[in-house]
Order: structure tokens, then sequence, then C-alpha cells
């Protein structure tokens, strides 16, 4: 492999796994502060791309269209925690985990209503809609780059939140010991209700920056979720750090299986088994630490 | 009830009850036409994946979302026994598939039972995952768009024929047949001093370990039975469809099963039987919901079926045994017994 | 009586301790510990809360893994044994924190215990009501426990002092020859407490046995050596008359702890 093209699929890893990581983080942090498994969490990721594809096809606008995206998702994530998810608070995880599975079937088919089942493309916005040339063959996306600049811009301030402000202490608090929390007089709920929204808005801004070089297609969301499932079982749940490391991890191994050629024996092992090696990662992962990298240990 | 409890006589009413039962089911194909006896054969063979899945999520406590691995594992199986235009023989590939739903039960068992809660759940599914995209990306056995078994399984025995797997009837008494042995091993399996040591490992794992049970070993011993028993299901319904491809393992049927057995109601075996039927009826009947102005309401059946899942999740924590049982106790003004509260409790 | 028990056994110790160290973080919940246990006696660990009692129990059943040192179960180091490969060694233990199987019957509860020591349980198909060993054995510990007429019973309904009689019922019907004992008496009422105090007694002949117990009359009464813990270290170690006349204890501990009175 040439240095150049080693060079663009380390960015493109790099991008998918900032991307993965800003998916994964609002996964782990609901279920680190509420204790909730959202496995509806893949389903932002699909309405947030729907939104950027809906709201620029009417506004003719990318930028225009994620401002408006945003807002709309909080206020479907509070509505959502304030109609069905605050009851998951003190139940068994099956129950947390079939009643966002039901939620997962209701938004894919209100998504085929009232988007269609048709693949849709969003364009990429002009001020970024250029190439860095690297070879007399090879160039680079701006806007991939942008992604993963962007991705970097949300992880700093999710970081600065957490560990600077008043909010993001109670957060810490929170995933260390609930009861801590509720004992300090903090009202639960709203930081419950807010950190739900956080996390949902996370999953729908990566589908909506992700829309002009993914797609916009059915079935999106499922996908990434359950790679982010990988990213959360080999981070460790509840953990950040985790979930970046882990993510990264992923978006090399991934990237890298579909590019390399490898053959034992004559049987074509990469890139056709690429999409198993991550879960292959994983179950290395697992005998090693079950845990997670960064679990707590019991 | 343990059976020490239950006076002999009620134990033998009960087996008669059972086996007028199966034998009502059996007469079905005399009096039913083909579309219902192929519907109540579905129903069985659902009824055979959730009670395999029960016996992890209701018995032993582990919440699989991946059970469908194995059910696929068993159908691509006979799919990939059968040669192009002939038959496989129903008495090598029925025992392979089954071995092979086990094998693979028993591989991915090895790595998921070390985990716990929230990561048996999502590692369970992302196994699942994994041979789902074996069989999707690849081209070992049809890729996304399945594979078709052109002749259904030859069961001649030296010239003897004891069924004919081409008729539709006699697929629905081969069902049924393998549905009362599955239903009969289980409670046998649940009686035994297996099964009391998956109810302990349910109810307090901890205590189970420091009593001297290593439950790694028992709970890889019950993953894979639950994945050979899931076997058979997949066997019987690849038999009976013709054609196998990735939705098979994929999560929207594990997520079913899951379903199934939660609204039946977990921890017994008719249950998930229930919930089987339950789930089944109201597909069809979310299927066949009509036009309504610009919507086709059966076109979106899952939407419906979502939201029942959410409301089931919310309002029916104890399935529809459980809620049958509050309501028969409300009716008859009896303070909750602990134990009928929880229909796990007795092994 | 105690001391003609003591002689007549084996003097090598069945259970030992050397140095054993747990950190938890910045935290030392057991600091060099090292305790000795034989056959045919009680040995009880008194300290105030937080003495590392607790921790130390746990690194004994296997529950939790040391920091440093060692541990000997009738000579074979067992210091990164499992908690179930220490309990079919021969070390049973009830928990302070009733930890037993509240959904099922007192003799469900003693059944299970029982059929650990039956062989391996990879049976599928004789019902276990059938197993006559295993469920005469469950019998005999529910009844030297005291538990009798609540054979039947949801453990779940059962009274705390009840549910703590299942503890020991169970750990008795894996027949251990080391008893780890984990405040065997909290929340009993008077009546239950002696009875237990009587069995304890009773056990003493073939057991050894690890108490760690907040009833001063009651350890004082049974214990044949007392280990005073203060801060995860040993203090002091001996005979009660010893314990009781030692001037660091009375400084320590005796004189002014609520606790230790109760």
């Amino acid at each position: 492999m040439e240095l150049a093209t080693f060079l663009i699929q380390l960015l493109n890893s790099v991008q998918y796994g900032l991307l993965l990581f800003l998916i994964s983080s609002g996964l782990t942090l609901v279920f680190g502060i509420m204790g909730i498994i959202n496995v509806a969490h893949g389903s932002f990721y699909m309405l947030g791309a729907y939104l950027a594809w809906s709201l620029t096809q009417s506004f003719g606008n990318f930028w225009l269209a994620l401002l408006l995206a945003v807002p709309i998702t909080v206020l479907l994530a509070l509505t959502l925690e304030w109609l069905v998810i605050r009851y998951l608070y003190t139940r068994d995880l099956l129950y947390q985990v079939l009643l966002t599975y039901g939620l997962i079937l209701m938004f894919e088919e209100i998504r085929s209503i009232l988007w269609g089942d048709d693949v849709r493309g969003v364009s990429i916005p002009a001020a970024l809609d250029a190439s860095i040339r690297l070879t007399d063959t090879l160039s680079y996306p701006v806007y991939r780059l942008a992604i993963s600049g962007l991705c970097l811009l949300v992880a700093a301030s999710m970081y600065g939140l957490i560990q600077k402000t008043r909010i993001g202490m109670t957060i810490r608090a929170g995933s260390v010991n609930r009861e801590m929390v509720q004992s300090l007089g903090i009202d639960v709920t709203m930081l419950y209700r807010l950190v739900f929204a956080l996390g949902v808005t996370l999953a729908a801004l990566a589908g909506m920056i992700a829309a002009p070089v993914s797609s916009v297609f059915p079935g999106m969301g499922n996908q990434v979720l359950i790679v982010c499932f990988v990213v959360v079982v080999i981070g460790g749940m509840g953990s950040v750090k985790g979930a970046l490391i882990a993510s990264l991890l992923i978006g090399l191994v991934d990237t890298f299986g579909k590019v390399l050629h490898v053959e034992v024996a004559g049987v074509h092992l990469l890139p056709e088994l690429a999409s198993m090696s991550v879960y292959l990662l994983m179950a290395a992962i697992l005998l090693w630490r079950p845990e997670g990298l960064f679990g707590k240990r019991g | 009830m343990p059976p020490s409890h239950s006076a002999p006589g009620r134990t033998a009413a009960r087996v008669m009850l059972q086996i007028a039962l199966l034998l009502a089911l059996a007469c079905l194909p005399w009096f039913a036409e083909k579309y219902y006896v192929q519907f109540v054969a579905r129903i069985l063979i659902m009824g055979i994946l959730a009670m395999s899945l029960d016996l992890l999520l209701g018995y032993t406590g582990l919440v699989s979302f991946g059970h469908a691995a194995f059910y696929g594992v068993a159908a691509y199986s006979l799919a990939m026994l059968t040669p192009a235009y002939q038959a496989a023989w129903f008495w090598t590939s029925f025992p392979l598939a089954v071995l092979g739903a086990a094998a693979a039960g028993l591989a991915i068992g090895f790595f998921v039972v070390r985990t716990h809660g929230i990561y048996f759940i999502m590692v369970t599914l992302a196994f699942a995952q994994m041979l789902f995209f074996l069989f999707h990306d690849t081209r070992i056995a049809g890729g996304n768009d399945g594979i078709y078994i052109d002749v259904r399984p030859d069961t001649t025995i030296l010239g003897w024929k004891p069924f004919d797997l081409e008729r539709y009837d006699q697929v629905y008494l081969l069902v049924l047949v393998l549905f009362a042995l599955v239903w009969m091993f289980l409670r046998i399996l649940l009686r035994s001093r297996f099964g009391h040591v998956l109810v302990g490992i349910r109810v307090n794992e901890h205590r189970m370990r420091s009593l001297g049970f290593e439950t790694f070993r028992y709970k890889l011993a019950c993953f894979t039975i639950a994945a050979a028993l899931a076997g058979i299901a997949g066997y019987l319904s690849a038999l009976q469809f013709g054609v196998v491809n990735p939705e098979f393992m994929g999560w929207h049927q594990s997520a079913a099963v899951m379903m199934m057995v939660i609204l039946g109601g977990m921890g017994t075996l008719i249950g998930p039987v229930l919930g089987a039927s339950a789930w089944m009826l109201l597909e069809l009947g979310f299927q066949s919901l009509p036009v309504a102005g610009s919507i086709d309401l059966g076109k979106h059946w899952q939407l419906w079926m979502g939201a029942f899942i959410v409301l089931t999740a919310l309002l029916l924590p104890s399935g529809l045994l459980g809620a049958w049982s509050a309501l028969w106790r409300r009716l008859h003004h009896q303070t909750p017994a602990l134990d009928a509260d929880d229909p796990v409790a007795k092994p | 009586m105690k001391g003609a028990t003591i002689l007549g056994k084996d003097r090598a110790p069945v259970l030992a301790t050397q140095g054993l160290t747990r950190h938890f973080g910045g935290l030392t919940a057991v600091n060099d510990v090292s305790i000795e246990l034989m056959m045919g006696t009680i040995h009880a660990v008194i300290g105030p809360n937080g003495a590392g009692k607790s921790t130390l129990m746990n690194l004994l059943s296997g529950d939790l893994f040391p920091s440093a040192g060692h541990i000997h179960l009738e000579g074979d180091a067992i210091t990164h044994c499992t908690p179930p490969q220490r309990s079919l060694r021969g070390l049973g233990r009830s928990y302070q924190k009733t930890n037993v199987f509240l959904p099922l019957t007192v003799f469900e509860n003693a059944r299970l215990a029982a059929q650990s020591r039956a062989g391996s349980s990879l049976r599928f198909f004789r019902p276990v009501l059938h197993e006559a060993t295993i469920n005469e054995r469950a019998q005999l510990a529910i009844d030297a426990a005291g538990l009798g007429a609540r054979s039947d019973r949801v453990v779940a309904t059962l009274s705390h002092g009840e549910q703590r009689q299942v503890e020991i019922a169970m750990a008795l019907a894996t027949a251990p020859r080391v008893l780890l004992l984990d405040e065997p008496l909290a929340g009993m009422g008077a009546e239950e407490s002696s009875a237990i105090v009587q069995l304890l007694a009773r056990l003493r002949e073939s057991h050894a046995i690890l108490l760690v117990e907040h009833d001063m009359d009651a350890v004082f009464s049974l214990a044949d050596t007392l280990t005073v813990m203060v801060n995860g270290t040993v203090l002091e170690s001996g005979p009660p008359a010893f314990i009781r006349s030692s001037a660091a204890v009375q400084a320590a501990y005796l004189g002014g702890d609520e606790n230790m009175h109760a």
C-alpha cells in the first residue's frame, strides 16, 4: 500500500471512528447515568440524517437545515422521555430493551410514511465541497476532514461540559453513584431528562453531518446501533473515554478490513469478512477483559 | 407448585388434558384448509423457538438478544445440505442441523456467558449480527437473496418412507411431534439437577458460586441446549418455507421471539407457546388492516406492532399468564401469594 | 470443656492466612492479617464497624482477591482459587446481608446447597425429587438449623431471623469443615439467638469456625480464640480472658464503643 493511499485510509478510519464516538458516547452516557439501555438510539441517528435531507430540500441550505434539526431533535427527545422513557428508570433491563425496541419499529414505519423507502442523497455544502490533492491521482475531500473536525469540537465541548461545569459535576457524580446525587438534593428528574436529550441529540447530530457522505437510507440506524454496542462492550459501559478509544479502534479495523487483501491457503479472508472483523475484535477483548477496556471491574 | 405438593390425581388430569390437546391438534389437517394448517405449524415452530429462549430468559435469567442466530444456523444447514434439485436425507440432515446450531451455541456461548446483564444483551446481539453478516456478505449461501431448498428432505429408510415432507399435512404432523418432544424434554430437564441449578443461577448466581457451583459451566451448557432446540425450530422453518435468507438470524427475529416469551409469561412452558400464538395472530391481524386515506395501515403493520410492544412493556410486566392470574386472584378476592407474583419462582 | 476439645484435636491449623492485605484505591481495608483457625475451635473476629472484618471474610471465601498475602486451607494454597473451588474444598460461608434464594422454599434452598456436594449437576433427566441422598442431606441441615417446621415455606415470607437460619442451613448442607459465619446473630430475637449459639457450640466439635459477630455475650461464651481488628490491622489476638484484660483492647475499643455491648 502506498503512503498516500495509506494516509487516505487512515483519515477515513479516524473520521468513521470519531463519528461512531459521537453516537456511542450518547449511548454510554444514558446508560452510565440513567441506567437505561436505549436500543432505539440508532433511530435518532437515522432521524438526524432524514431531517438533514428533508430540511435541506425545503430550505436549500444544509447549515440552515442543521440549525433547525437540532432543536427539533431536542424537543422530540424531551417529549419521548416524558411519554415513555421515564417509566423505565425502575424497570428491569429486559423491559427497557423491549420498549425501546418497540420504538425502533415505530420510528422505522413513521419514517417510511413521512419520507418513503428510497435511498436519498444530501449534497455536500458548497463551502466544503472541495478536495485536497495528495498526489497526481489521489485527493481527499474537505468535507470528511470537516466531519472529523466537528466531531473533535463536540468531543472537546463535552469534555469541557463534564469536567468544568456544575451540571457536568452532577453528571460525573451521577455516573458514580446515583443515590448520592439524589441525596445531594439535585433534581434527578431534570438531570435525567437533560442527559437523555443530550445523548439523543449527539446521535442525531452524527446522522446529520454524516448524511452527505453516507447517503440516507432505511435501516441506517440499526446498522450503526449494533456497531455502537460493540464500541460500548469494548470500551466499557458508561465510560466516555472507553467509547472514544474503542470507536477509533473500530474505525481502524473496519476501514482497513475493507481495503486490505488477506488470503490464507487460497481462501479470501479480507475484504470478504471485513464486516465480521469488528465482532472478532470484540470477542478477543471479551476473553481478555469481560467488562471492557475501561469498565468497572467487579 | 413443586410436584411433591400436587395430588397425583391432579397431575394425571393435567397429563390427560395435554394428551387430549395434542390429539385434537393432530386431527387439524382433516378438517382445516392448507392455509390454516400451515399457519398452526408456524405457530408451533415459533412455540419451540420461544420455549428454547425461555430456558435462557425465564429459567436461567440470561437475556439473549441473539437467539435467532441458532435458528438461522440450522435453517442454513438444511439449505446447504440439500444438493441442487435433489433432496437431502432427513435422518442425517436433521441431526446435523441441530448439531450445527448446538456447535454455534457452544462457540458463541463460550464468549457471552462470561458477561452479565447489559453486556450479555449487547454481546449476544453482536454475535448474532456477526453470523448475519457472514451469510449476508459472502456467497457461501446465496448472500442477501438467500438460498432455496428445491426439494424437501427425503425420509426413506431401506425403501420404506414413513412420511412425505412434500405434503404440507405431514410436515405439520412432524412439527407437532417435535413440538411435543421438545415440551417433554424441557419438562424433564427442568425437574432434574441441572434444571434446579439453572433456577438457582437466575435467582442468585453469586450464592450459587459460593455454594460450589461453577456457574460458567452450567450457563454454557444451558446456552448450548437452548441453541440446539432453536435449531429444531430453524430446521422445521426452512423445511416449511423452502427458502432461507439472512433475515432468519436477523435481530428482528431475535426480538420477536423475545417478545413472544415475555408476552406469554417467562419461566413457564405454556407461556412462550401462548405468546407465540398471540404474536402470530397479532401480526396477521395488523397485516390485514385496511387502507385509510393515503396510508396503507396493513403495509405499516410494524407501526402497530411497535406500539403494541411499547404498551406491553409498560402495562403487562408479567405477560398474559401473569395478567390472567392477577385477574383471577382479584375475582376470587385472594391476597396475592408471593410465589404467584413471580411465576418463575418454582421450577 | 473447651480446653479438652482443643487438646484432643490436631494442632495444625485448618485455615491460615499470612500477611493478608487488601487495598481499595488508597484505602487499606485489610492490612497484613495473619490468623490461624484450628479444627474443633471457634475463632471470633471482633472490631468496630469498618475494621475490615467483612473484607477479611470476603478474602477468605474468594469473593475478593487479596492485594498481597497467602491463604492456606489444610496446607494447600487457595489464595487464587475461585469461590466455587474453595467451597468444594470444604469452606462454607454465611453472609452478613442475608444472601439466599428468596423466591424458593427453605427446602429448595437447602437442597441446592446439598446438590453441590453430590457430584456434577450436569444431569439432565432424573428428577431431583428422586435423589434420596440430596434430599436427606438437605433435610438434615434444615433440622440442624432449627427450621424443621418451616421446610415448605418460601424464604421471602420468613422473618429476618429465620432467613438467617436458612443461611446457616445452607452452609451446613454443603458439609464444610471450615465455617465462615458473618454475623449469624444479627437481627435475631433472644430466643432464636440462643438457639443458634447452642447450635454453634455443637458444631464446634467437628468444624473449624471463624465467627464475625457483634453480640459480645455470644462471642465471649463461644470463642476459644479472639482476634480484635481495628482499621484493617490485628490489634490483639488470644484467648477470651487475655483479650478481656488486654490494655490495648481496653483503650482502643472495649471501653467506649456502644456497638460492643449491643
